[in-house]
Order: structure tokens, then sequence, then C-alpha cells
């Protein structure tokens, strides 16, 4: 038995995962436009490399990746260049961000692909690393980092086990339970190349137990797919049903007994977490060249009529999914992106499926649990909840009196904004509303302050430079009045010398 | 449309109502029961206490300009009121359980700015300045008579007893356990001697006994208490550290000399030591936050409640040293925080490599 460790707080939501976990791995039929934006990821956005009224093939690199943390993005299927513009994100703000429109024409048809060597665990490191992020490969369970750089960290760190985070702990989302149990052998072969390019000896799939399928399905392929001589051992750990298990740090933390040393990565004890999602967009790469175009999302909730799991090509509108499960049965009071923990609100249904975007859920106000907030009572459940523990009820009243360096002394950056206290609290108070704010007001802070400290450091040089240029001219000046005055006396003296001879 | 709120989106069944009236329905078996013991003098009692923190409570909010309904329906100023009752002494006239309700709640919590403000239990401020000030009212005690037994005061005389000038209580007038052991004591009775003449300890643990009006049935307060900690609305800390700490400092004392010190089962079985372990210090207004500011705070109370008890000049101490505690809970809230994750005690990021050199 794998022996699991504690970790501290932490809270069971329902799971509500029935809605959708039995219903296969259906494919959305193509939708008439796609917008894909040039930002599906953490990190600098594509730069794009086409423009209005190009024709482009399917898997073809429609924006390139820019600077060291960055991904490119890529044609999900053959069609036009409608345009490259602005169009609401998938985001709570839904503000407008770069994003290219395509015309699909139907044919679907490929492009030329990278051409793919018959055994990818030949190619060195750098080279599957280098693959991978061509390919435009982000972590797929929702946090985006470009997986590439995430997979260079053997430079940097010492590496010994890599581990897959198919714990799902969000209530409804299946999609990464699905593609466990569907494609076992393909997410298996994509995390051996994955840990082959970390150099690590132990793969450990932890899966939450309430996916008994998953867990399965995955100890199944590893019996069927024994290890190669150059793949690591690999190992499936059911791990207790428990939010938030798969936020990484404390995933690792249960697998292992260790924390990762606070604003420092997994990489420091040595553990790299990748999702199982990311794993098979991996294998496409690697074993077909194809560069990431769909993902898998769950649409669920109890406002949607036919719950579903869907491979849905990158840039389709959501309404195009909503509508395949059959619309809404009633208004749901809440659409969101994501897991109903850390999701975020939609603004409309017109906006695209993203690279991170593993669910939408129409939830109704049954579901939703809304409720004015009262004033804090002290009641100590947030601060039994957090798993990172923090005494989130005294972070949120520090910030409420405007007290943020206060909240960030407190911990407040050591928060991930789980929910986990806002989930318990009685009095509904919107704790990770106040944290997200500081957070955020913090960040903007710091830039403003940047800025200050850039102007006043350029405003400085600025005046030195202007003294200088002033202190050369006075001197300049001084040494021409000296020329002149040594040139005045010089004609004196010889005036003085003619006269002088004159006279004689 | 609202602008968004950050999620979750999604919440645990709870709310400060049903955090309220879970508490209330533990409480429920003990002051039926009690109810029941002191009769109808004991019921009108409880009803006016209680009326009267509601009407407070109505009434500050009125003047505070804050929304009546919702804060009254909280059900936390029923629960304050229930409180005090059970507390008082169960013949009490009725003022004392009106002022003890407005001292509850104006003084006690609306003034520091209602609901999960104040510093103080408030109906721990409230049963002290009671105490202070109708020294007399506040122990008079009297023997339990059931409703319906023989001797029980009639409806109409229980009227009189609580509402009027009634003499009638003297007859049935009793001490509580540890008052009489503490008067005993001073006058230089040895304790095994004092006992003989109080009530067994089997009657303290059911609660046939003197005693305030819901504190008398150790065994169902016990029982209410642990419906609590099953419904996770407290936690096990303060109430074991609260009767850990005194039943160790009560067998310190009574392995020493059991002439001059009360043995702990007595400690523990009577006055209001499981009541204020389980409702009273668990208060979560009041008490802190963290697991370990919350076992400090237990012991802290259970050492008082034995030192007031033993040396000072009341025979109780619960509503003492649950103040004296409550009093310090900013300070044990500020220095005994939880450990933050991938740091050490002293907020210092974790440093795997420091250890491996070591």
């Amino acid at each position: 038995m794998f022996k699991l460790f504690k970790i501290r707080g932490g809270v069971h939501p329902e799971d509500r995962k029935h809605f959708s976990a039995d219903q296969a791995i259906e494919t959305l039929p193509l939708s008439p436009l796609l917008h894909i934006p040039l930002q599906q990821h953490i990190g600098a956005p594509a730069d794009p490399l086409v423009r209005r009224g190009d024709n482009v093939k399917k898997g073809q690199m429609l924006a390139r990746s820019q600077g060291l943390i960055s991904a490119p993005v890529h044609a999900p299927t053959s069609g036009r260049i409608m345009g490259v513009g602005g169009f609401p994100a998938n985001h709570a703000s839904g503000l407008s961000v770069r994003t290219i429109t395509l015309k699909p024409d139907g044919k679907d048809e490929w492009g030329e692909l990278p051409s793919v060597p018959d055994d990818p665990f030949s190619l060195p490191a750098e080279e599957i690393a280098q693959r991978v992020s061509a390919a435009g490969i982000v972590g797929m369970g929702g946090a985006t980092f470009p997986s590439a750089v995430k997979l260079s960290l053997r430079k940097r760190y010492v590496l010994h086990t890599l581990v897959i985070n198919g714990a799902e702990c969000e209530p409804y989302l299946t999609c990464d339970d699905r593609l466990m149990r569907e494609y076992s052998a393909e997410v298996l072969d994509g995390v051996r190349l994955m840990a082959k390019t970390l150099g690590v000896q132990n793969i450990i799939f932890g899966i939450e137990n309430n996916k008994p399928e998953a867990q399965a399905a995955m100890r199944q392929a590893i019996e069927d797919m024994p290890a190669v001589e150059h793949s690591a051992s690999a190992e499936v750990v059911g791990l207790p049903t428990r939010y938030p298990m798969g936020s990484e740090k404390h995933l690792v933390q249960t697998l292992t007994g260790k924390e990762t040393p606070a604003r420092g990565l997994t990489a420091d004890i040595g553990i790299v977490v990748h999702n199982a999602a990311t794993a098979l967009a991996v294998y496409y790469a690697l074993r077909h060249g194809e560069p990431l175009i769909s993902r898998v999302v769950t649409v669920s909730g109890g406002a949607i009529k036919k719950p579903s799991n869907l491979r849905v090509l990158l840039g389709t509108p959501l309404e195009a999914l909503i509508q395949h499960c059959g619309g809404f049965t009633v208004e749901p009071t809440k659409l969101i992106s994501g897991g109903p923990m850390m999701g975020q609100p939609l603004p409309s249904t017109r906006v695209p499926v993203v690279k991170g975007n593993n669910g939408v859920l129409a939830l109704t106000a049954e579901e939703v649990q809304d409720q004015p907030s009262s004033p804090c009572i002290r009641c100590a459940s947030c601060v039994q909840a957090c798993p990172c523990g923090l005494v989130p009820l005294e972070m949120a009243a520090q910030i409420r009196a405007g007290g943020l360096d206060a909240s960030v002394k407190l911990g407040l950056m050591d928060c991930v904004s789980c929910g986990s206290c806002s989930y318990v609290c009685p009095s509904h108070i919107p704790l990770v509303q106040y944290f997200n704010y500081a957070k955020g007001e913090l960040a903007t802070r710091q830039r403003a302050q940047h800025k200050q400290n850039e102007t006043k450091r350029l405003a400085e040089l600025r005046t030195e430079r202007m003294e200088a240029i002033k202190r050369a001219k006075r001197e300049q000046m001084k040494k021409r009045k000296a020329e002149m005055e040594a040139k005045k006396r010089k004609e004196a003296e010889q005036q003085e010398k003619a006269a002088v001879g004159a006279e004689a | 449309m609202n602008p968004p709120i950050s999620g979750p989106y999604t919440h645990a069944n709870t709310s400060v109502q049903r955090t309220m009236g879970l508490v209330l329905l533990a409480l429920t078996p003990a002051t039926l029961f009690g109810l029941y013991q002191f009769g109808w003098p004991a019921i009108f009692l409880f009803l006016t206490t209680v009326l009267a923190a509601l009407l407070a409570e109505a009434f500050s909010l009125k003047i505070m300009g804050k929304p009546v309904k919702p804060f009254l329906m909280d059900g936390s100023a029923l629960l304050t009121g229930w409180l005090l009752a059970m507390t008082l002494p169960p013949w009490a006239p009725w003022w004392v359980g009106v002022i003890g309700g407005l001292l509850a709640i104006i003084i006690g919590k609306q003034v520091f700015g209602g609901i999960g403000q104040n510093l103080f239990n408030p109906a721990m401020v409230a049963r002290v300045a009671l105490l202070i000030s109708f020294p007399l009212e506040m122990t008079t005690f009297n023997a339990p008579v059931p409703l319906f037994s023989v001797h029980a005061p009639s409806f109409m005389d229980s009227l009189s007893i609580i509402f009027g000038h009634s003499t009638q209580i003297d007859s049935f007038s009793g001490a509580t356990t540890l008052g009489h052991l503490k008067t005993e004591l001073s006058r230089g009775v040895l304790i095994p001697e004092a006992s003989a003449h109080t009530d067994s300890l089997w009657n303290l643990t059911i609660g046939i006994n003197a005693g305030s009006l819901g504190e008398t049935s150790a065994l169902l307060i016990l029982f209410g208490g642990l419906f609590l900690l099953y419904k996770r609305i407290i936690s096990w800390h303060i109430p074991v550290s609260m009767l850990g700490t005194l039943a160790l400092l009560a067998s310190v004392f009574y392995l020493i000399d059991p002439n001059h010190y009360v043995s702990p089962l007595v400690h523990l079985m009577s006055g209001a030591a499981i009541l204020g372990a389980f409702f009273i210090a668990t208060d979560l207004v009041t008490s802190p936050v963290s697991i370990r500011g919350q076992l400090i705070f237990g012991a802290g109370c259970g050492a008082l409640v034995y030192i007031i008890r033993t040396w000072a000049g009341y025979p109780e101490g619960v509503a003492f040293a649950v103040m004296l505690m409550n009093a310090c809970t900013p300070l044990i809230d500020h220095y005994f925080k939880p450990r933050i994750y991938g740091r050490d005690r002293k907020g210092q990021p974790l440093n795997y490599s420091e250890e491996k050199d070591a």
C-alpha cells in the first residue's frame, strides 16, 4: 500500500460528477466560426503570423510564441482567416482580447506536420521539450503554464518523480476522468515521454478515490504496457476525495508528506506535476506531430439538459457546446468556465473554448446556494478549512479596513484562492473576493510603484545629464574666456612690445 | 447584471441561523429538564429572560438603523437570553431576568457593534453584573420540586414567586453543593463531614439537586455538547482542555489533602463546569480561532475555574473564568496562529537544503 500523508484543512463539497461521469467523450461537430485568442496561456500573448483573407490548413501555426514564457496557437481546422482583432475573452471580465477569427471550409484538411520519429523516446530531452513547446501545449488543468518550461526543469533542479494530477477535485468536472478511462494507453505513453524528458525514475498517477474506473484503466494500461528500459516505473495511487486535492502543492504533500517551500516550486523537493490531459496532448504532439488544437470539456450543471463530455476544437463558441447538450432546462443562475470552486463566471456564451477551459457549467440557484453575507461570527470554520494554514477571517477583516500590507503579513500571498474558506462560511462572506481584490490591488500598486521609481530614476538621470551639459558648457565658456583673455593679454603684450619697439 | 463575484459558486449547507439553531437544539434537553425540575416559576423566569433579550436586540437594531428582522432571526439573541436564563437561580424574581436580558444584549453585545463584535460572552457579562449587583437574589437557590409533584407551587403561586412578593420561596431554599461545601469549609468543617449533607454524585450527574435553572443535569448537558461535536459546530479542543485542566488540578489537590479540597468528580459534575465547557467557553465569537489557541484558552478557563472555586470568595467561577479568558482571546489569536503551508513557525519559507546539511 502506498503511504499517504494528511493535508491540513480542505472541504468535502458534493462532487456531483454523476451528471456526466458516464457520458463517453463525444466529438462536437464543426462550428461555422472559430475565435482563437492569441493568449490562452500564462505569459506573453502569441504573435500573429496570418492576416485577413489568408487560407490556412489544419494544424498550421497561426501565431508564434513570443518570449520564454509563451505558447503558439494553431489552426484547429482548415479555412479562411476572417480577421485578427478584439473579441470577448473567456474570462469574468469579458474584456476584448486579440483573437484570430477563422471560418472553417469544412474540408478539415491537415497542413504539413512535423515528421515524427518511429521511437520518440530516442529523441534527446531538449528536442522533446522543443516539440512540446512548438505544439503550443500548456497546463490543461486550468493553470495554462507553458508545459515545455516545466519539462525543462531538470536543468535547474534535481528531480526524481513525475506526478500526474488526475485528482480532478472540482465538483462536476469529469473530463480528466473520461480521458483516463478512454485514452489510458495514450495518456501513459505521453506521461512516459514526459518522464524521460524530465529524467525522473518514478511516475505516480494521483487519482481521487471517487474515480475507481479511471484508476483501474490506468492500472490496466501500466500492466499492458510494461516499462521499457528507458522509461520510469509507474504507479497509480488512490487519493482521498477531498478538495483541494488537485492543488499541486497539496497533491505532492499527500504523496510525499513534504511541503513545497513558500514561494517555491514542487521541483524544490524533486517533483514535477503535470495534468493527465496535458500528457495526452504530449502524446499527440510526439507520436502524430499534431499541435494542441482541441480539448475535452465537461458541459454540466443542473440547468444543462444533457450533461456531456465533449472533444471540442479550440475557439469554438461555448453556445455551440451548450446547444449540442440540448440547451438549458431552466434559466441558469450562474454560467461558469471551470469548476464551481475556482472557476470564473462567464460574461456570455459567445466566448470561445480555450486551452485551459476544462468545464462549462450552468448552475441553478439551488446548486449555487447564494445568500447575502452577514457579519463574521468568528466561528473559525475558515481557519479549519484552509489548506494553507491561514486565518482567512483576519485577512478579510484587514482588507476590509484597507490594511493590505497587514493582510500580506498574515500570509495573503500564500493563499491559493481555492475557495474552501468561502465554501464553509456560515455568514456567506465572499472571502476569496476579498483576497483576489487585495492581490489585484497590490499588483496594481506594485506596478505603480515600479513606474514611479522608473520615472524618478529617469528624471534623476535627466537632471544629471542636464547638469553635465551645463557643467560642460560652463567649462567651455571658462576655457574660452581664459583663451580670450590669454589672447588679449598676448595681443596687449605684443602691442606693448610693438609700442616699445616703435619708441625704440 | 451584478458585477461578477469570485467563486466558489457552490456552498456548504451552513448559515449563522443553522449554527445558532443547532446550539439551541443541543440545549433543549437540559433546559426542558431544568424547567420540569423547578416548575412554573422557572418557566416564567425563562420566558421573561428570553423575551427581554429579544426585545433588547430589536430595540438596539432599530436605533442603530440596522435591519431588525434578519438579525433577530439569526437566533443569536435568542441563544444569549436562553443561555443566561439557564445560569440564573430558577426562582429568581422576574426583574433579574429582565435586567439580565437587557445587560446581555445591550452592554454585552450591541455596544460592541452587534453580532460577532463583542469581546465578552454576552450571557456571562449579564450574569457577572447581576451577581455583583444583586448578590442575594443571585445566590438564593432552591431544591428541585418537579412540575405536578406534591410540593410543587401551583400556577398562581408561581406567578407570585416570580412577579410578586412571595415568602414561599424560603421554605424551598437549598444551597448548591459547591456553595454548601464552601460555607462549611469556612466554618472549619472538613469536606468528608460536610459532604454528608450534600447531594450524591449521582444526583449531581442526572440533575436532581439545587442549582441554576439549566445547569443541574450534567448528563443532559453533556449529551447536548456531544451533539454539537458530532455536528462540528464546536471542536473538542476547548471542552477537553477546560475539563481536563479542571480535573487535573482538582485531582492533584484532592490527593494531597482530601479534607480541604473537593473531589474532582464533584468539581466536574456540579455547578456550570459542563455547561461552561461545551456551551459558554466554546462561544464562537469570543474564543480563539486556532487549534493551539483553543487549547490554551480552554486550559486557562479550567485553571481559573478551579482557582476561583477553591481560593476566591465565590463558590462558583465559570462566568468569571470565561470572561477573563475572553479578554485574552485577541492576545492568544495574535500569538498562536496556525503554521502557514510551506513556512516554518516563524514564517520563513521551509528550507530543505539546510536540513540536509545539519
